[in-house]
């Protein structure tokens, strides 16, 4: 913006530039709209969604049934019906898969950074990344190789858990990497030079420092997971009714809602599938905001 | 955790552990956790391997260039994933090509032109495309932002029929082009944020160098920024396509199946299966070993896939940081 403001106006000996126009100046102006078009159109689809999600949901999901009762003994004709089950299930499965996810990704995060000596480094960072590019499909088809089709288990809620567990293990080690690393290491040597051994100064000092933007990496790993289908698909069976055991028989899901009442074409149907979608996108759109929001007000100032 | 070698440093002597129980214990847990992580990814790789050998070994058609997928009866096994292959390159490098002018565009307003109170804001908009579940973009793709674009479809197949990219197919909406443009959507803020990044670390001498020498903002961000971010801007290309190569339930409510035996063609107004959505529409049918091996064998195929193109994107990455470092 300077540069054209300084050539334009530049008469006289004083300036040995000349003034930018023509076509330099055409392709500068046609450039900054460009890009600023370029942000806009990504706004289109962000809106639409929302706008469609929202319109065509929202009359279920202002009810309080929708969010007390199951779908037991609501025929595809019926209209109304309930999202307890699903959100039930939904939250049961990302809970189990943020507890086995979240003591595995934080302490590999802490081997990363604290233990930069160790020899694992290297490969642990590259399986990390392989982890990161794996396929949802193929982490629910692993999760089905090994216990369905080896150890002989049935599909079950427990084991979409684990599949999440995969997908969610290598963001937060990402995460937890990243917010170690800018913790200063000013902190650490402070702390060793008062003699506390490094167990503690990791425990009291590094962790803490680092508690919020670690906290954030958790909530975005579980708003991820929250809104998987494929692991659902092949490892637990749909059901209308309330299921709070994860390690018996079919457990409903929101994601499973969507995609049974997607097939019902009859308007009931459609409702039901737009105001689950509404009620998803609602808890991935409540930790998402939430953690952008611990994120900024708390923790180390870059 | 036991023996150490001397310390040969001042540094050392501070970092070394004391061998307390506190020290040894999180030392072992953090290893074993890391331990854990590359367990968790040979077992990956092992067990889609042992599951899918078999399967493939008793394959009747060669399994990477055959065409059809018959796996109903366990002692006739016949399938290949050449048309798996096809549809999900041909859709994820579509959704490439439209969404990386689109982030790059997206990154450069970012971090050259908005105004830095904007910028972080404005980020996070982009951001937030990501934190929609690829069901819902799948619902709304089928029902909302198919019959939107199909005008322009028609306008493609009528105009440019003559390339066999563009030959009339289907009259529904479940089309390649139809999920090309929708994965093109969800791996925009992957492009966008990775690219963002890199444009973010353009030396500032470089920018005012090209400044000082006259250069106009978008004289500078080509001379400048663009060469700086390139390697960084292919890595977030490969990413991307990474996930769009994998991407399921967009594509499962997308796509609409082909019927069996229909001849091959290269249009993207046809229908298909992806590796994931094959896998996907047949998971309530894994019955038996054979057969299941035979979408395992699928999956690996994926895996494989969705590893090679991950990998060259980390290669281009870490090049560039020993250039630069």
């Amino acid at each position: 913006m300077s540069v054209t403001t300084q050539t334009k106006g530049g008469p006289g000996p004083a300036s040995a530039l000349t003034p930018v126009h023509g076509r330099r100046r055409f392709v500068d102006r046609s450039m900054r709209v460009l890009v600023f078009l370029a942000f806009l159109l990504a706004l289109i689809p962000l809106v639409w969604v929302l706008w469609i999600t929202i319109s065509r949901g929202i009359a279920l999901v202002v009810q309080p049934e929708w969010w007390t009762s199951s779908m037991r003994n609501v025929g595809p004709n019926d209209f109304g019906g309930g999202a307890a089950a699903a959100i039930q299930g939904t939250l049961t499965q990302a809970a189990i898969a943020t507890v086995i996810a979240v003591p595995i990704g934080v302490l590999t995060g802490i081997y990363l950074v604290e233990y930069q000596e160790k020899p694992l480094v290297k490969p642990i960072s590259f399986m990390t990344d392989v982890l990161t590019g794996i396929p949802s499909i193929v982490s629910g088809l692993f999760i089905y190789a090994l216990f369905i089709t080896t150890f002989g288990f049935s599909r079950m809620g427990f084991l979409v858990a684990l599949a999440l567990t995969l997908l969610m293990i290598p963001v937060i080690i990402r995460g937890t990497e990243e917010m170690l690393k800018i913790v200063p290491n000013d902190l650490r040597e402070a702390s060793y030079a008062l003699g506390v051994p490094r167990y503690r100064t990791i425990l009291k000092v590094v962790l803490p420092t680092a508690m919020s933007g670690i906290i954030t990496t958790i909530m975005l790993g579980v708003a991820r997971i929250m809104g998987e289908t494929a692991p659902l698909l092949i490892l637990v069976g749909y059901t209308a009714s309330l299921n709070p055991n994860p390690f018996t028989g079919e457990q409903a899901a929101l994601p499973l809602m969507i995609n049974v009442e997607r097939g019902n074409p009859l308007p009931p149907g459609q409702e039901r599938a737009w105001a689950a979608a509404l009620t998803l996108i609602l808890l991935v759109m409540v930790l998402n905001i939430g953690a952008r929001f611990i994120g900024r007000y708390s923790g180390i100032k870059r | 955790m036991t023996a150490y070698s001397p310390p040969d440093s001042e540094e050392d002597l501070v970092k070394r552990s004391t061998g307390r129980l506190g020290d040894r214990t999180i030392a072992f847990l953090s290893t074993a956790s890391g331990v854990a992580v590359i367990a968790t990814v040979v077992l990956v790789g092992l067990f889609l391997l042992w599951r899918a050998v078999p399967s493939i070994l008793a394959d009747q058609v060669p399994f990477l260039t055959s065409r059809e997928w018959n796996v109903n009866n366990p002692d006739d096994l016949r399938f290949g994933v050449l048309d798996l292959m096809w549809t999900t390159v041909l859709s994820s490098v579509m959704a490439m090509v439209l969404a990386v002018p689109v982030a790059v565009g997206i990154a450069i307003f970012i971090t050259q032109y908005a105004p830095r109170r904007l910028a972080k804001p404005v980020a996070s908009l982009v951001d937030l495309l990501a934190a929609v579940p690829s069901i819902i973009y799948g619902l709304w793709g089928i029902q909302v932002l198919a019959p939107a674009i199909k005008p322009f479809g028609d306008w493609l197949n009528s105009t440019f029929g003559w390339i066999p990219l563009f030959a009339p197919g289907l009259t529904s909406a479940g089309t390649v082009y139809s999920i090309g443009v929708v994965l093109a959507i969800m791996i925009l803020p992957i492009i966008t944020a990775i690219s963002r990044e890199v444009f973010d670390q353009t030396p500032l001498l470089h920018k005012e160098a090209a400044l000082a020498l006259g250069a106009t903002k978008w004289e500078m961000v080509r001379t400048a920024v663009l060469p700086f971010g390139r390697p960084g801007v292919i890595a977030a290309s490969m990413l991307g396509l990474g996930r769009a190569l994998g991407e399921t339930m967009a594509v499962v409510i997308i796509l609409s199946k082909p019927a069996p035996g229909s001849e091959f063609s290269a249009s993207i107004f046809n229908g298909g299966e992806t590796f994931a959505s094959k896998i996907a529409n047949n998971a309530a049918e894994f019955d038996s070993p054979e057969k299941t091996g035979a979408y395992i064998a699928a999956g690996l195929v994926l895996f494989i896939l969705t590893f090679i193109v991950n990998a060259i994107a980390r290669y281009v990455i870490h090049r560039r940081k020993e250039f630069t470092e």
